[in-house]
């Protein structure tokens, strides 16, 4: 018994060790959306290039889209920038944008200068739809499948790697179906 | 000296807090006193998603703005607070609470303390019964022993006095 007894302190340290060994590497600003299998909030928003047209959840029906939250108040929403033109226009993904908290000159500016990954933008300057969403921090993208429904939120810029990780295998889960 | 400046640095401290919550304060009017003070309550009990370790009475980030105005508004309409921090939580996910709710995936969290609580008393009872059971059996001299003991005592004794 005695002996047994000796040994246990290492084993608390190895269970120890192993719970913590798992955090390691894991980022604590990451956080899984409440809205995973949800769907898409309802709202009604102006688009962004058209003020007078009203948009609705209905813009996610038919077709997997992206939803990524931007500001032109965002420095990190311009660093990925370069990689929603590229997805738009080599990987024919369609991206909605959630123009967020943002001001619509400088907005269609921001556009007209760097390009438009957008296939439609939300205009948001209050952040009612991204407060919805839970949005806590722009750039931030969603994963919307063909009936509206969420299905995965990344918070932070999208890049290649991003793309090839996170929404590449989500893709071909409900890409087919449409 | 010294003592001044310790005094002048722990007020310094002690009121800091105060101060920023009188900026969250601020912003809203409320009926009455008691509303005023399940606003603090409720808003003191939300966790913000972006500065993780600040709550929502005391972070300056925007989307703490956002929520401290939304329990506002949802308070205003009456909701109560169950209501208001289910609708938070529905949005923002269970994160945003600093007393989560007692399920199954957080019994352990809630039952540890109880659990290590137990488990010391545990120890604490074998070890003082294991400890009474040894002073038993040390009792236990045979009668050589005792006039062993006798002996030897009585021995010391004259040293002890004459020393």
């Amino acid at each position: 018994m005695k002996r047994v007894l000796m040994f246990l302190p290492v084993v608390v340290v190895v269970i120890m060790g192993v719970i913590l060994f798992a955090g390691i590497g894991k980022d604590p600003n990451r956080l899984e959306s409440a809205l995973v299998g949800k769907p898409v909030p309802q709202f009604s928003l102006a688009d962004l290039r058209k003020p007078e047209q009203q948009l609705g959840p209905e813009v996610f029906r038919g077709q997997v889209s992206l939803l990524n939250v931007w500001g032109t108040w965002c420095p990190a929403c311009r660093d990925e920038h370069d990689d929603l033109l590229w997805l738009a226009r080599d990987k024919n993904v369609r991206i909605i944008g959630l123009n967020y908290k943002d001001n619509r000159e400088e907005a269609l500016n921001w556009l007209a200068t760097l390009g438009d990954p957008y296939a439609v933008n939300v205009y948001d300057p209050r952040g009612t739809l991204g407060f919805d969403l839970g949005v806590y921090g722009a750039p931030e993208t969603y994963f919307i499948d063909a009936d509206g429904i969420v299905r995965y939120r990344h918070v932070g810029v999208v890049n290649e790697k991003v793309w090839n990780e996170k929404f590449q295998p989500l893709m071909e889960e409900y890409g087919e179906s449409s | 000296m010294a003592p001044v400046i310790r005094m002048v640095v722990l007020l310094c401290l002690a009121l800091s807090p105060a101060v920023a919550a009188d900026e969250a304060r601020d912003l809203y009017q409320f009926d009455s006193r008691q509303q005023e003070q399940r606003f603090q309550a409720l808003i003191a009990e939300l966790r913000c998603p972006k500065c993780q370790n600040q709550n929502i009475a005391n972070s300056n980030a925007p989307i703490s703005k956002d929520m401290r105005e939304a329990v506002y508004r949802m308070m205003s309409d009456g909701a109560s607070d169950e209501e208001i921090t289910g609708e938070l939580v529905s949005r923002f996910g269970e994160f945003v609470r600093y007393k989560p709710e007692v399920d199954r995936r957080t019994i352990l969290l809630w039952a540890t303390p109880a659990l290590v609580v137990f488990i010391g008393a545990l120890i604490v009872a074998l070890t003082v019964r294991r400890s009474g059971r040894a002073d038993a059996t040390a009792d236990s001299l045979s009668d050589d022993d005792r006039k062993r003991a006798a002996r030897l005592l009585n021995d010391r004794d004259p040293n002890h006095h004459s020393s």
